[in-house]
């Protein structure tokens, strides 16, 4: 049962949707039957030996064989080829995955705990969400803002970490529509499997079309643009809006005005209030929540950006 | 071998009574048997957290716990099993007790030091306890800057009870290779030796030499933190990609550390029971110093997304897949001994065959892994999850439990209930495989490793995962209950119950004192059948 499992493991990778996607694939299949012939042999063979000279009485002789050179030499060169030719077919498509398009649309994304956020040239910006055309180059250029991440497409079999202070690079070329998941495979602490975000590939012209609308938030009303910050900062994933559900900090839905217990004494939720824990969180922490679990945002919002957000979190009702 | 003169009630567990006779003994038998508690107690710990994690699994969504409490749980299975059972098991309790006894010694050639050892093993293992009651550690068990920088402070603690665990094995390992050179009996030489002493001698060298490298990464982590030097810490213009060098540099050949044992096991254990020479003798040890000298520049191949460059990548991609040519090397010599060998079934010989079939998955996975462009697939899935679990617990983990009882009446002079010990095996292995198997699927799907939520998608199997967990524990449960019943009402055990030819069954059992009345000389082969 386990060698059908093991032959159909095949069909459990998500369907490819990039060009090396499906090399990896073909690839993986090359390793899957070398692994299922090398497992017949050692496992078959140690069945058969182990039924065909079972004990038969205790005065059995064993015939006394120390080494045979032969074998020896053929049982260490076919595996030593193996490898090789796995190796260099791996080193190959290797090779492909790392080497950086030209003339690629570039985009920058930020692992932070714990969402992805996206920075288009344009000047637009999502969190969690990646658009891209079609059978288009898109290179990413990532760092992170925090710890360690690793950005994890499984449907286009790439990844790559994000590491504060430095910029890595990913590459690909989706040739399917859909949305596909975006995975966080370095460990990050407490959200590290709830950061997930999709990846959307679009046509050339939707593309384009979301990406004019995007690029506008600037002029959008005060508390619209705080919606869209709202969102693409992931303020979300710790803070309901909709309704009183308490994510991992307090939901921030009909709360203004309202009394907060706070680890240095009861503060109503004002414009004060909400800017001093946006930019400096660990001041004042409501009662019952951990502090250092949300990050500062000092430095990372414009005045505007944060006066948006204060009227988006008024406005919560 | 006992002569007339010699009373056969008194053995090294008789001779002496009392906790004194135990704490302060430097008896290389009683040291053995004092790691034995302890590891079976760590072991227990490591064990209850594994379940934890598989109930919490059991559905999407908060299950049992919260994230963070999963995060812990988490960390601590993996650093108690890594640290406290598996790297030391092996060595500790079975080597100790029986690397003198293969040799004919009377005893390893430092006895204080090697009592020093489980006082140094000891206090490491407590000391990392105590983070339990402080600052509980969430990192995993690699503990990656600068998560672990910015996590709190026990991540010091807890490298330095590592590096104290560390250094106890430094002691053991320095304490073995003299034993092996110095006190093997008469008429004995390298090559007349039990392949188990070659795997125990080799792994010692790399203990010895691998281990001060944890130390020096202490000192960096310490040095950061204290003196604010930056290192690790991007804050600080560190490099947190070089931690993972450094822990690597230690933890890859950590995991040789943790499986040549095994490998001197099996060979044992294949030969005994099959009544057979072992084939290749010279290669499988010679095999076992190849696989020590590589495992030392094989790190980087953890590495192959982390931001380390692509020649790298490749350079450790072809050193690794060197590796795999010993290993392939060891798995047909032990096929080979099988060939028109006598082969019985006993529950020992289970789990050494259990061993053949769990690490033959094991290897060709690992291949897979060392494989460039699909490791970037399968980096930090469920993939690498089940591979290693293949590995560590399908291969050393059944090399512990056969060896455990192919010596247990050497070691208690009493006789386990064998109808049990298979029923042990059977829950064992297929329970093994109900849990680790649907894992490499996962993987394949593309589920992350340290996962405390996950997407419908991977449900099913990670059910199937938690069931298979059950009957682990069922065996394990089981096996313990063998073991105690053996210990208490046991029938008494001959001197070689299974007709073996290495030296400890030329003695009583169990063994006096000092191992034998007589000291040995050594005539034949340790294989000669
Ligand atoms: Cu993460
Ligand atoms: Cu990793």
């Amino acid at each position: 049962m386990f060698w059908l499992n093991l032959v159909q493991a095949q069909s459990f990778m998500p369907t490819p949707a990039t060009d090396i996607a499906q090399r990896v694939d073909n690839l993986y299949s090359f390793l899957l039957i070398s692994s299922l012939i090398a497992c017949i042999i050692l496992i078959g063979g140690m069945i058969y030996f182990v039924v065909k000279y079972k004990r038969k009485s205790e005065n059995d002789k064993t015939p006394r064989i120390t080494h045979n050179n032969f074998l020896e030499f053929l049982w260490s060169f076919i595996p030593l080829v193996l490898f090789l030719i796995m190796f260099a077919w791996g080193w190959s498509v290797y090779h492909d995955m790392r080497k950086m398009p030209e003339n690629a649309l570039e985009i920058h994304i930020f692992g932070k705990q714990w969402a992805w956020e996206a920075q288009y040239k344009s000047g637009a910006a999502t969190s969690n969400l990646v658009m891209v055309p079609i059978d288009t180059d898109v290179k990413l250029i990532m760092t992170s803002k925090d710890v360690l991440h690793s950005f994890y497409v499984p449907s286009f079999r790439i990844k790559q970490d994000t590491v504060p202070g430095r910029y890595s690079t990913l590459w690909f070329n989706s040739n399917k529509l859909g949305e596909f998941h975006i995975f966080c495979t370095e460990y990050c602490g407490t959200q590290h499997s709830g950061m997930i975000g999709t990846l959307k590939v679009v046509t050339q012209q939707e593309f384009d079309a979301w990406l004019e609308e995007e690029s506008k938030v600037s002029t959008l009303p005060l508390a619209e643009r705080g919606a869209k910050i709202f969102q693409v900062k992931a303020c979300a994933s710790c803070h309901s809006v909709a309704d009183a559900n308490v994510k991992v900090g307090p939901a921030l839905w009909n709360q203004w005005g309202q009394q907060r217990n706070t680890s240095s004494g009861d503060i109503a939720l004002n414009e004060e209030y909400t800017r001093e824990s946006i930019l400096n969180p660990n001041a004042r922490v409501v009662k019952g929540y951990n502090p250092n679990i949300m990050p500062s945002f000092q430095g990372q919002l414009s005045e505007v950006e944060l006066t948006a957000l204060i009227e988006y979190i008024k406005g919560l009702k | 071998m006992g002569t007339a003169s010699t009373n056969p009630n008194v053995n090294y567990l008789t001779e002496f009574s009392g906790i004194k006779s135990w704490l302060f003994s430097l008896d290389h038998k009683r040291i053995g048997l004092m790691y034995m508690i302890a590891i079976l107690f760590f072991f227990l710990v490591g064990g209850i957290m594994a379940m934890l994690i598989r109930l919490e699994l059991f559905s999407p969504g908060p299950t049992l716990f919260s994230a963070d409490t999963y995060n812990q749980v988490l960390t601590y299975h993996g650093a108690i099993m890594v640290f406290m059972v598996i790297v030391p098991g092996i060595p500790a309790i079975l080597g100790n007790f029986f690397l003198p006894l293969q040799i004919g010694a009377a005893d390893v050639a430092f006895p204080r030091l090697n009592l020093a050892s489980w006082y140094v093993f000891m206090f490491g293992a407590i000391l990392a306890f105590t983070t339990l009651f402080t600052t509980k550690i969430d990192t995993g068990w690699t503990f990656y800057t600068p998560y672990s920088i910015k996590t709190g402070t026990a991540v010091i603690t807890i490298v330095l009870a590592a590096f104290i665990m560390g250094m106890s094995s430094i002691l053991t390992g320095l304490n073995f290779i003299v034993t092996t050179h110095k006190l093997r009996a008469p008429g004995m030489s390298m090559f007349d030796m039990p392949l188990f002493v070659w795997s125990l001698y080799s792994t010692a060298i790399i203990q010895v030499i691998a281990t001060p490298v944890l130390g020096i990464t202490l000192l960096l982590l310490v040095a950061e933190r204290v003196l604010g030097i930056g290192i690790f810490d991007p804050k600080l213009g560190g490099d947190p990609v070089l931690f993972q060098h450094f822990f690597w540099f230690y933890s890859h050949p950590a995991v040789y550390i943790m499986i040549l044992p095994a490998m001197g096991i099996i060979s044992e254990l294949i030969s005994a029971f099959s009544r057979k020479t072992i084939f290749g003798y010279k290669a499988i040890a010679f095999s076992s110093l190849g696989i020590a000298a590589v495992s030392f520049i094989v790190w980087g191949h953890h590495m192959f997304v982390s931001g380390q460059s692509e020649i790298a990548g490749v350079i450790f991609s072809f050193i690794t897949m060197l590796v795999g040519v010993p290993t392939a090397i060891k798995m047909f010599n032990w096929l080979a001994t099988l060939y028109k060998g006598s082969v019985s079934f006993e529950s020992p010989m289970l789990y050494a065959l259990g061993f053949l079939f769990l690490f033959a998955i094991g290897g060709v996975t690992g291949i897979m892994l060392a494989t460039l462009g699909v490791d970037v697939h399968f980096h930090d899935t469920y993939f690498v999850v089940a591979h290693f679990h293949y590995v560590m617990v399908g291969g050393t983990l059944m090399a512990i439990m056969g060896g455990f009882y192919y010596w247990f009446p050497k070691m208690f002079g009493k006789m386990y209930n064998e109808g049990l010990a298979r029923l042990t095996f059977v829950l064992i292995f297929i329970g093994f495989n109900v849990t680790f198997f649907p894992q490499f699927i996962l993987g394949a799907m593309g589920m992350p490793r340290r996962y405390f939520d996950y997407i419908p998608a991977y449900e099913s199997l990670n059910k199937i995962s938690t069931i298979g967990s059950w009957m682990i524990a069922a065996g394990f449960f089981l096996a313990l209950y063998v073991i105690i019943r053996g210990i208490i009402s046991g029938p008494k055990a001959p001197a070689n119950p299974w007709g073996a030819k290495t030296l400890e069954w030329q003695t009583s059992s169990p063994p006096p004192h000092f191992n034998f009345d007589k000291k040995p000389t050594v005539t034949g082969g340790p294989y000669d059948y």
